[in-house]
């Protein structure tokens, strides 16, 4: 399967509606009109390489990065991981991951972010890392805390992380979102009600994994994401000029 | 029943959320120095063939106004339409680039090369363009379009070619407003509404 293979299209079925009233800020932000659709092309099928080289010893520790390794931030240690495929149930190799996160008490460190629970000293709230060979990867980090936020009247951001993932090729982009198992905010979440179908929420609910937690240390949870696969071609039925 | 597929389902997608710059352009955040080198902050080094080009905008939503936490990544081949992994590709481009609205003014400015002519897959060649990649508050799923340029030939764009609605094809064209500059503005909705891409 090579780069400029093209790329599946996307099932648009499984991803969030676009207008959603009950998440006000998509009513002003949202397209009317239809995509326009088209086959992948070079433009889609390529996209940007990240070298390891640019990356600092603590880009996936959270706990540590904002202090450079001199003091951890407070909240509950987890370790998050995963494995990054695409469609075609490939790994997807040395590509870049980044998250972004509030600290343990639900407060992000962005001038923008006003609430009243305290930042962390201690705590900067970014990572990145790189899939290794099997398209692994993983952050040390502390579990964020929920948060309120100015959509109707009392609504609360479940515990979540903010996924950025690339892929092989820009037509592959992707941000999501990390929940964790057992949070009741979920089900009153309208950001996570913008994905119609329950099965397809269910697949960003990230489980607690004991089998990757480290004794008096760290619990763990997992999170694979998937990204759009290429299609590999037996058949070319245009040929080219035509 | 019937035999099961072999393939899996893409993760869906989920907005970016207001403080999408702490993960992607910390500076930005207010976070200077976070990591040893931020990621994304030009597409270009000194000394890239072509010319340069600064194009400015604003993404605007349905009620006329601009965002200012709106998140923009673009992507392009250099100035003979040759992508970065790709034999021959021009070593000082590297194609990638994210930039932000600014948070007072709405305004982004990206500055590149013009990119060259890229080829599809039936070997008709598209107009130069640059993709584009936006993402914020609001918006549930990253929206996907282009830039092209009022000063090339866009006849015959297998992409424009293919919008129905021909003066909808103005909205993917920068205007020239001077020397190597272009003005290329975003309506998320509404009057002018750009046209956005599934592909």
């Amino acid at each position: 399967m090579r780069d400029q293979d093209a790329l599946m299209p996307r099932n648009r079925d499984i991803h969030p509606v676009p207008y959603d009233p009950a998440y006000k800020t998509s009513v002003p932000r949202s397209p009317k009109w239809a995509l326009v659709s088209m086959e992948s092309s070079a433009s889609e099928e390529f996209g940007p390489a990240f070298g390891h080289n640019k990356f600092g010893p603590h880009d996936n520790n959270l706990i540590l990065n904002y202090t450079r390794g001199e003091a951890p931030a407070v909240g509950e240690r987890i370790l998050m991981h995963g494995r990054v495929l695409d469609e075609n149930n490939r790994p997807v190799r040395n590509t870049l991951v980044e998250i972004w996160q509030a600290n343990a008490g639900g407060r992000y460190r962005h001038k923008k972010d006003g609430y009243l629970a305290p930042l962390d000293p201690n705590f900067g709230g970014c990572g990145r890392t790189m899939t290794d060979e099997n398209g692994y990867y993983e952050f040390l980090t502390i579990r964020p805390g929920a948060y309120p936020w100015p959509n109707r009247g009392n609504d609360w951001r479940p515990m979540h992380i903010h996924v950025s993932v690339f892929g092989s090729g820009f037509g592959q982009r992707l941000i999501t979102q990390m929940y964790f198992e057992g949070d009741p905010l979920i089900n009153h979440c309208p950001i996570a009600a913008t994905i119609k179908d329950r099965s397809q929420l269910d697949r960003l609910v990230a489980p607690l994994d004991f089998s990757k937690s480290r004794p008096l240390d760290f619990l763990a949870y997992k999170f694979d994401i998937v990204l759009r696969g290429r299609r590999q071609t037996m058949f070319e039925n245009k040929l080219e000029g035509l | 029943m019937v035999q099961s597929l072999d393939v899996l389902q893409e993760t869906p997608s989920q907005t970016a959320g207001p403080y999408v710059h702490i993960g992607l352009i910390q500076a930005h955040a207010g976070m200077e120095n976070y990591y040893d080198e931020e990621l994304g902050q030009s597409p270009i080094e000194e000394g890239a063939l072509g010319e340069v080009i600064e194009i400015t905008g604003s993404v605007y939503d349905g009620t006329g106004w601009a965002l200012r936490d709106a998140l923009i990544e673009s992507w392009q081949p250099d100035a003979q339409g040759k992508f970065s992994k790709q034999d021959g590709a021009d070593p000082k481009v590297h194609g990638y680039c994210r930039f932000a609205a600014d948070a007072e003014t709405g305004e982004f400015t990206l500055r590149t090369v013009k990119p060259g002519r890229v080829g599809s897959r039936y070997g008709v060649m598209q107009a130069p363009h640059i993709s584009l990649w936006i993402v914020a508050r609001g918006i549930n799923v990253g929206l996907q379009t282009r830039i092209y340029f009022d000063d090339e030939n866009n006849a015959g764009d297998p992409l424009l070619s293919r919008i129905e609605q021909t003066p909808r094809v103005q909205t993917l064209i920068a205007k020239k407003t001077g020397e190597g500059k272009y003005r290329f503005d975003i309506r998320l909705q509404g009057d002018g509404e750009t046209v956005f891409l599934d592909i």
